[in-house]
């Protein structure tokens, strides 16, 4: 609602990316992500619900190519979202605030998000 | 003992409203998607594939179903929560912020009926 424009101070322009920002900004695009993730599943819910044979026009949709590719994505925004999720509640009954805590627990965070992704794409495949 | 003056409460508590509610159901939504979310991923894991009749035998234990549920009713609620915040923080113009608001909660709500609606039908046995 702002009648004048107002200059702002720059800041994503001179700002250096630190694993404190560059973390919290994947948490909130992880989330966007699943939340995307949230519809293909009650849409998958919604096919099993009609049927074996809507089921199975709806899977070759759900297997194909492309999606075989989000899957992967969601897994790791899956992941790294419940990592970091768990970090913020750390935050949250006031653990964890050193900034020694802070990176070590976002490289913590990182690490174990891509470890899991990998072993669950892993364990799901075969 | 509310904090909030009489005024306060008139004009709509604050600039965001109403925050308090929307801080406490994202924490215990998400505590809840902890165990939730990975009950889930480890029950994907264990299912032998996607087939259809593989889903729906394993949707049709109590159990399971009862645990979609709560996964999915959790996550989506979670899910609307987070959303909002989005919204909220990047549009600003406030036709576009309630419109694109009001449309996140029914796509939210309309994904949570069919989702459950989906499952029963499933655990019911009401499937072909």
């Amino acid at each position: 609602m702002d009648r004048v424009e107002r200059p702002l101070s720059p800041h994503l322009q001179v700002y250096r990316p630190q694993i404190t920002s560059v973390l919290s900004i994947v948490h909130r695009a992880t989330g966007v992500g699943l939340s995307a993730g949230l519809v293909v599943l009650v849409y998958w819910l919604v096919a099993l619900a009609s049927g074996s044979a809507a089921y199975d026009a709806a899977a070759a949709i759900l297997g194909s190519g492309w999606l075989k590719f989000c899957y992967a994505g969601w897994s790791f925004c899956f992941f790294y979202h419940l990592a970091n999720g768990i970090r913020h509640l750390m935050w949250d009954i006031g653990l964890g605030f050193e900034m020694k805590q802070i990176n070590a627990s976002g490289w913590l965070v990182l690490i174990v998000a891509s470890i899991a992704t990998v072993a669950f794409l892993f364990a799901a495949i075969l | 003992m509310s904090l909030v003056t009489p005024l306060n409460r008139v004009l709509g508590l604050g600039s965001a409203k109403e925050g308090v509610e929307h801080w406490w159901g994202q924490r215990l939504s998400a505590v809840a998607l902890v165990v939730l979310g990975l009950w889930f991923v480890l029950a994907l894991i264990r299912l032998e594939d996607m087939s259809y009749a593989s889903v729906v035998d394993w949707l049709q234990a109590p159990v399971a179903s009862i645990l979609m549920i709560l996964s999915l009713l959790t996550a989506i609620y979670h899910s609307k929560l987070g959303v909002q915040m989005v919204v909220e923080d990047y549009v600003h113009q406030p036709a576009l912020k309630v419109s694109t608001l009001v449309l996140s909660v029914f796509i939210h709500i309309a994904a949570a009926v069919a989702g459950v609606f989906a499952v029963l039908k499933i655990a019911l046995g009401a499937v072909g």
